[in-house]
């Protein structure tokens, strides 16, 4: 079991909205986080390195700057399951930058531009993401 | 500058996922079990960042231009390819079975689980071979 965080969750939500707003107001970039990590690989094509680069830095720093400002540690129970995760890594990673893009490029910016492909996208993932946890948990029994 | 400035938004966007819950795996897990323990609240996530976005966008993209590079960089492609279907549905499953996406994996890096040091590694593997063999199969160097 999670507790629902209804006001929380929201409160999160906008504030990763507004992140993606400021990156296209600032460099008129999508802050898709696939399309960010993936192209921190060769080739480069474009002058952007330093900017994602920076972006990831921000994004590792995030829970240590929250646990500074709150006092809080930062939650999370993570499978320990290692052939489990490792398979589930190279899947989300090849997928998502196959597809250009996951659940920030297509989920959050694409239907937040009221792109069609990131429509189809995001249905996509939600569609294989429920039915494997459908079999992961009820019918494999995880 | 850029890298400052970059550096405070994915702050900012890190934050967002602490703060709504979506760097706990387990959270994102119960929210795609949805005859089970189901947990509503990345629907919530979703609402609160495509509803700031939606209407952000609208603002910053009718001013012509980004404050900085003189254009903005939106994605030119329209069609529902192959692509845009095979590599979500592969993303899902591999989602489904961790728990994280590229964003909460990255931010959960330096809180170094066990799984996440696996997962982070694999899934850079992941995107550099479907980079890889993307390029093979076109020959372009379109961006």
């Amino acid at each position: 079991m999670t507790e629902f965080t209804p006001l929380a969750s929201l409160i999160g939500g906008m504030m990763i909205g507004l992140s993606a707003v400021l990156l296209m107001l600032w460099e008129g970039r999508i802050a898709g986080i696939s399309g960010i990590a993936s192209r921190l690989l060769p080739p480069y094509r474009d002058g952007a390195f330093l900017s994602r680069f920076g972006f990831v830095i921000g994004l590792v720093a995030a829970p240590f700057a929250m646990m500074a400002l709150t006092g809080h540690q930062v939650e999370q129970t993570v499978s320990s399951n290692i052939p489990l995760m490792l398979g589930a890594g190279l899947l989300v990673g090849f997928g998502s930058a196959w597809g250009h893009g996951c659940t920030s490029g297509h989920g959050v910016c694409g239907l937040s531009r009221l792109s069609a492909r990131s429509f189809v996208a995001t249905a996509v993932f939600m569609a294989t993401a429920f039915v494997t946890v459908f079999f992961a948990r009820h019918v494999l029994g995880g | 500058m850029s890298f400052l400035v970059n550096l405070m938004l994915g702050l900012l966007f890190g934050a967002g996922l602490v703060v709504s819950g979506m760097s706990d795996p387990a959270k994102v897990l119960n929210f795609l079990d949805l005859f089970g323990t189901w947990d509503p609240s990345l629907a919530f996530v979703m609402g609160g960042a495509v509803l700031v976005a939606f209407t952000g966008y609208r603002l910053v993209l009718s001013r012509g231009q980004p404050i900085v590079g003189g254009r903005f960089h939106l994605p030119r492609k329209t069609d529902i390819d192959a692509r845009v279907i095979a590599g979500p549905a592969i993303f899902g499953i591999g989602w489904g079975l961790g728990g994280f996406c590229p964003g909460p994996a990255l931010t959960s890096l330096g809180l170094a689980a066990a799984g996440t040091l696996v997962f982070v590694p694999a899934m850079i593997l992941g995107m550099w071979v479907a980079r890889a063999i993307g390029e093979a199969r076109t020959g372009t160097a379109a961006a």
